[in-house]
């Protein structure tokens, strides 16, 4: 038992090691590559699917106010760090804006989360008391008023309105999406194999036994809520910082849809699933299936149906093939354990033996 | 005398049209094994539900020892609409509601008719989330993990219900995957794992054969004397409440009308009537 747990750390930090070396390698060398991208991309897209799978999940409640909790995070980290000198230029239809101070990146990722927060308590007050459906309803819908909201002209001297906001702090090396990231991936492992994690878990199962046991329902299913939209907004905070600018109207439901696919795909209530579903579905759709939406000549016949928007037909199939035979995605509700991948390992090595004999 | 614990008062539950349960008055003394009988639909299990908080009664008062955990009188469009007895008793009373987990802080258990197990969970989990309710942390202190020592002290509890019911060996099995009778146990060693003063057992013995039922009829008397419970229970098979049970309760179209030992209420012409044509196992 011991040593089983011994081994684990150590295979563990081998892994961050090897992983820290692999970044800072293709931080230093490629920082502009799609690989670089793709994975800074990748590893917000990470916390932003476990955090919907934490609701999803592992809480059982059908919420779709992912890219309003985003934005929310996006805008209040923006707003927040701008430096004085630049908002001029920012602000240049509204006189510079209203703010007359600048915040360090941390609090200003730390704001971002909070402040999703109380838009998720403001919402979640009235709308956790529906039954599945109607939430998820209630919530698309905050989602798309919070963004028609943002762009309103009176609000400009703090959100610029329809105007895109830039020149805030960035990311100046790929760790830090990625180390900020899996920080907050491991806060949310530690609450789900907490006590509230396990309440979570109760009523995702069966709402009236939970009950039953003791489980204040509004109470519990508000702090998943929170807890879910504080990193929705802290994700939000970072794919800002990732794309160097904000503006609204990217923050669609087709982004919440997007996430939400990540977590089908990886298997709803499986961490270790959306981490793997958020790189694959990011290489895919940023790198590797490019190719989809470019007319492209192979062997001299012009392929018609290739052209723009091709991807998001050929993801739609895809979506509606695991709908349909692959329910489970691809972790089910199972994790990573280095247990799982040894056993995994001698089972190949075994059967590769028996191969090798017959 | 024994002390009371569940006194139940004028209650009725009206659903639209529908009463459900009407005017139903009685009451479960400690240590004490109560039987509430009556055909399907009678309402027996909205009667529990009255109790637990998962309905909050049209009309009449609940309490547990000598508290009142739920009152009510006919309000708003149910003013008019009320179908039942006694409306203007509890209208100068302050209406009085709990929610099912403040009836289960309280110390009162149930299951359930249709086994409610926390089916993809395992056998220790499903005992462990009892112990949620009362333990000493916050949401940040135990997500955080922060929390070692109530965390240690909630597991070793589990374990202990575990080790006392003869489950340890299905710790780590999905609750789900376990064969019928045991799921039947498992839920109520749930239950037993929240401490109750009162347990409600919703037909403990459906689909179990003669044998089983006489088994679980001294697994019943068991845990009253090792956890110091009073049991109230809904229940069709007759051998077993005719054994085991000290007073039975019947019930008919949401009415009380026989109550007593089970010898009186066999004999009792109402009840005999209640049941024609309907079998035991109803
Ligand atoms: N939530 C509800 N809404 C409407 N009618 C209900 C509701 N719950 C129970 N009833 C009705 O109350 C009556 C009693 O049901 P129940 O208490 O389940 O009976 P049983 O004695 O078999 O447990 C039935 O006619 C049922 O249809
Ligand atoms: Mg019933």
């Amino acid at each position: 038992m011991r040593n089983t747990k011994k081994r684990d750390w150590i295979l563990t930090l081998i892994l961050i090691a090897i992983v820290t070396v692999f970044l800072v390698y293709v931080d230093k060398n490629m920082h502009y590559s799609m690989l670089a991208s793709v994975i800074q991309k990748a590893a917000i897209y990470s916390l932003l699917a476990v955090s919907m799978n934490l609701l999803n999940g592992f809480t059982g409640l059908f919420s779709l106010g992912q890219a309003g909790f985003m934005l929310v995070g996006a805008y209040t980290y923006a707003i927040l760090t701008i430096p004085m000198k630049q908002r001029v230029n920012v602000y240049q239809y509204f006189d510079g804006g209203l703010l007359k101070f600048t915040v360090p990146v941390v609090v200003g990722i730390l704001a971002a989360g909070l402040v999703a927060v109380i838009f998720a308590w403001l919402v979640g007050k009235p709308c956790l008391k529906l039954k599945s459906d109607y939430l998820a309803i209630a919530t698309l819908g905050f989602a798309e008023i919070i963004r028609a909201i943002v762009q309103w002209d009176k609000l400009g001297p703090i959100t610029n309105s329809s105007n895109i906001l830039k020149k805030f702090p960035t990311f100046h090396s790929i760790l830090w999406p990625v180390v900020i990231s899996a920080f907050c991936i491991f806060l949310i492992i530690l609450l789900i194999n907490s006590s509230y994690g396990r309440a979570f878990k109760a009523i995702r199962e069966d709402e009236i036994a939970a009950e039953a046991m003791g489980i204040n329902l509004a109470k519990t299913k508000m702090q998943a809520f929170l807890t879910s939209a504080f990193f929705a907004g802290v994700g939000g905070a970072m794919l800002a910082m990732f794309q160097s600018s904000v503006q609204a109207k990217s923050f669609t439901s087709a982004m919440t849809y997007e996430i939400l696919l990540i977590v089908v795909i990886g298997g709803i209530g499986s961490v270790t699933g959306s981490v793997i579903g958020s790189f694959l579905y990011i290489a895919c759709s940023e790198w590797w299936l490019r190719f989809l939406d470019d007319s492209q000549t192979y062997l001299h016949i012009n392929i018609p149906f290739m052209r723009g928007g091709f991807r998001m037909v050929v993801f739609s199939v895809i979506i509606m093939l695991i709908v349909l035979f692959y329910r489970q995605g691809i972790m089910g509700t199972k994790e990573f354990s280095w247990q799982g991948i040894l056993n995994a390992f001698q089972r190949f090595k075994r059967e590769k033996a028996g191969v090798d004999n017959g | 005398m024994a002390e009371n614990v569940l006194h139940l008062e004028n209650v009725t539950m009206q659903f639209g049209g529908v009463v459900a349960v009407n005017n139903l008055s009685l009451d479960v003394n400690q240590g004490e094994i109560i039987a509430l009988i009556g055909p399907n639909g009678a309402g027996k299990t909205t009667a529990f539900n009255c109790i637990t908080g998962v309905y909050e009664p049209t009309n009449g008062l609940v309490s547990f020892y000598g508290e009142p955990i739920a009152r009510n009188h006919p309000q708003g469009k149910m003013k008019a609409a009320y179908q039942g007895y006694n409306s203007e008793m509890y209208v100068n009373m302050k209406p009085v509601v709990h929610t099912p987990d403040e009836i289960t802080k309280l110390g009162i258990a149930r299951t359930f008719q249709n086994i409610r197990l926390f089916s993809k969970l395992s056998v220790f989990e499903n005992v462990l989330i009892a112990e949620h309710m009362r333990a000493k942390q916050n949401f940040f202190s135990a997500a955080l993990h922060l929390n070692g020592k109530e965390e240690q002290r909630m597991r070793k509890r589990a374990m202990e219900i575990l080790e006392e019911q003869n489950l340890v060996q299905y710790k780590n099995e999905i609750a789900g995957s376990l064969p019928y009778g045991l799921q039947r146990h498992l839920e109520i060693a749930r239950a037993l794992a929240t401490e109750p003063k009162l347990l409600l057992l919703d037909e403990p013995a459906a689909g179990m054969n003669p044998q089983e039922t006489a088994e679980l009829g001294e697994f019943i008397v068991e845990i009253k004397d090792r956890y110091h419970l009073t049991i109230f229970m809904i229940e069709h098979h007759m051998d077993l409440v005719m054994k085991f049970s000290n007073r039975i309760y019947v019930i008919d179209f949401g009415k009380l009308i026989a109550k007593g030992t089970p010898m009186d209420v066999q004999s009792d012409p109402k009840v005999i009537e209640a049941y024609l044509g309907v079998s035991e196992d109803g």
